[in-house]
């Protein structure tokens, strides 16, 4: 389907707090949240916890008392049931429909054709999700895969449309009044610094700007968004996943580390896992990021350092990106500091298919390959870690993280099943 | 067909066991089949798959057994007879799903535990039991 008569925005309904109530139904109807790692902020509400007026982003410790007096349920979050669960959605979704694009871990767009691009065809997908994987999701449909995001807002927050709606044509100016830019997807901050500047509050008002004035502030982007608005598809469904141009790893220490050795296995960890999402998504780095930092309050000394190391050849080499991120970290480290946190970015993100060799480099890149290759395969299968870098240390350990609340990994591990009464 | 997405496939491409020699291959190259895999026998829906854990007695009469291991397809609509996972009283409970006149009933397989009827709001189903699998030896 290259050009789709309409699309759809599937979006899961407060996704990781669902996901705790998929195997838990004693969780229904009660308010549920679901904190950061390391339990430091609430990442997601259940609609009874948005109802108590409990804010997104809120540090856990500020509300505490707040949610046991409400009897609000704590969850720290639990990444390998909301992946596990984000994939069957996806599968879900490519039964029910044949061009989907995965968006995010909880939002997918559907590519529509005549059939297909009406409420009742949104209410089938909706049921479907809703019995085959138990998260709830809402779905908006419209002409752009933009007016779709819109159509979506209005899908959760108009009670009556239980979860779908479609972006009437007709009508399009009377919804798009109610629309603020700043809700737009697309519209950042800074476009909506500069729309409110302007005079331009509302969506209605965004899309009957003039054409050359959008160019010259908001360049093709913008000017892209606002043909979108009006109706007329310029983003297509992107069915292939995007390779991310940045991928990171990094974890706050629930104690503090002090003694450098220690802070190179860190440091050897995130790299190593980073190497391997880069050779997951077949691309290669061109440079690599090495942060530490101390708290930021409370008694010091405070320290925050960084350091960049560029790559003689792109990579996805564990041992090369390894070592490169402990020469960057040996640049930065101070002894007699307390860090609270440390990380490892790569940079300059390409595909490996379309790396230039140099004449420096190392001429055993096709054994590199398969090495990783090799280690790649026996992590997937035994469990990740299993074949490790000494540097990376040899005591298994998750970086000490705080997850006080966490629910079991019902999908991905053997000894956490859900239990199911007889 | 759904496409099996979530797990990769362990199987390879069949591929000449014997080195071909000028000459005559094995003959048993033409009837290779690829390993059995478990999986693939009872996983249908990958994404509407899941796996559960017995803990009770009361489906002993349909040989479900305390610690048994359980594969649940919520993509099936249950019928008449089918074991089924349900949500009572806010748990994940195995049971027996019967039709009667209209009615809809959720059984255990046990003398001790009497039938209860399921109206629209106390009860759902979350999905229909197609395997079990148990532990044979003594541990």
């Amino acid at each position: 389907m290259d050009r789709p008569t309409a699309f759809a925005l599937v979006d899961c309904n407060n996704f990781y707090a669902s996901c705790e109530r998929a195997f838990d139904p004693s969780l229904r109807g009660r308010p549920v949240v679901v904190l950061s790692n390391n339990d430091g902020c609430i990442i997601a509400r259940s609609d009874e916890a948005k109802a108590l007026g409990i804010e997104m982003g809120t540090p856990y410790y500020q509300v505490k008392g707040k949610l046991k007096a409400h009897g609000v349920v704590v969850f720290s979050s639990n990444y390998a049931l909301y992946g596990d669960l984000s994939n069957r959605v996806m599968g879900t979704l490519a039964y029910a429909a044949p061009a989907v694009e995965t968006y995010s871990i909880d939002e997918a767009f559907l590519g529509l054709d005549c059939t297909q691009a009406d409420p009742q065809f949104a209410r089938s997908v909706q049921r479907l999700v809703g019995q085959w994987t138990h998260i709830p999701v809402s779905i908006g449909i419209a002409p752009t895969k933009t007016l779709s995001k819109v159509a979506n807002r209005f899908a959760k927050r108009r009670k009556r449309c239980r979860g779908v709606f479609r972006l009437p044509e007709e009508e399009l100016d009377a919804w798009l009044d109610r629309v603020e830019v700043r809700d737009i997807w697309g519209i950042g901050p800074a476009y909506t610094r500069l729309l409110h500047k302007n005079r331009v509050y509302t969506a209605k008002q965004l899309r009957e700007l003039d054409d050359r004035w959008v160019r010259r502030h908001m360049t093709i982007v913008g000017l892209r968004t606002v043909w979108e608005l009006r109706g007329i598809s310029c983003i297509p469904l992107d069915r292939a996943k995007a390779a991310k141009a940045n991928i990171m790893c990094s974890r706050s220490f629930g104690e503090p580390v002090t003694e450098k050795a220690d802070l190179r296995e860190a440091v050897a960890t995130f790299a190593s896992r980073v190497a391997e999402k880069l050779r997951a998504q077949q691309s290669v780095a061109g440079a690599l990021y090495v942060f530490v930092t101390t708290k930021r309050f409370g008694p010091g000394p405070h320290y925050r350092n960084h350091a960049t190391v560029t790559l003689p050849v792109p990579t996805a080499y564990t041992p090369t990106l390894v070592r490169e991120a402990l020469r960057g970290l040996d640049g930065i480290w101070k002894a007699g500091i307390r860090y609270k946190k440390a990380g490892v970015m790569v940079q300059d993100v390409t595909p490996a298919a379309q790396v230039q060799g140099d004449l420096f480099a190392s001429a055993g890149q096709a054994q590199d390959a398969s090495l990783m290759a090799v280690m790649d395969a026996v992590n997937a299968t035994y469990g990740r870690g299993t074949l490790a870098l000494a540097s990376t240390g040899t005591k298994r350990k998750d970086w000490h993280r705080k997850e006080g609340h966490r629910s079991p990994r019902y999908t991905t591990r053997w000894d956490e099943l859900a239990e199911v009464r007889a | 067909m759904e496409m099996p997405a979530r797990w990769p496939s362990r199987l390879t491409p069949p591929l000449f066991l014997c080195r071909v020699e000028a000459g005559f291959p094995s003959p048993a190259d033409d009837h290779l089949d690829r390993e059995l895999d478990l999986t693939e026998h009872v996983v249908r829906r990958p994404s509407a798959t899941f796996f559960t854990r017995v803990a009770g007695a009361s489906m002993r009469g349909a040989g479900i057994h305390d610690g048994d291991l359980l594969v649940v397809d919520s993509s099936l609509t249950p019928r008449d007879g089918d074991v089924v996972i349900a949500v009572l009283h806010g748990d994940l409970t195995v049971k027996r799903y019967r039709t009667r006149r209209g009615r809809v009933w959720l059984e255990a397989a046990h003398p001790d535990y009497p039938p209860i009827e399921v109206r629209d709001e106390d009860a759902t189903v979350w999905g229909v039991v197609t395997h079990s699998l148990r532990y044979h030896r003594k541990r």
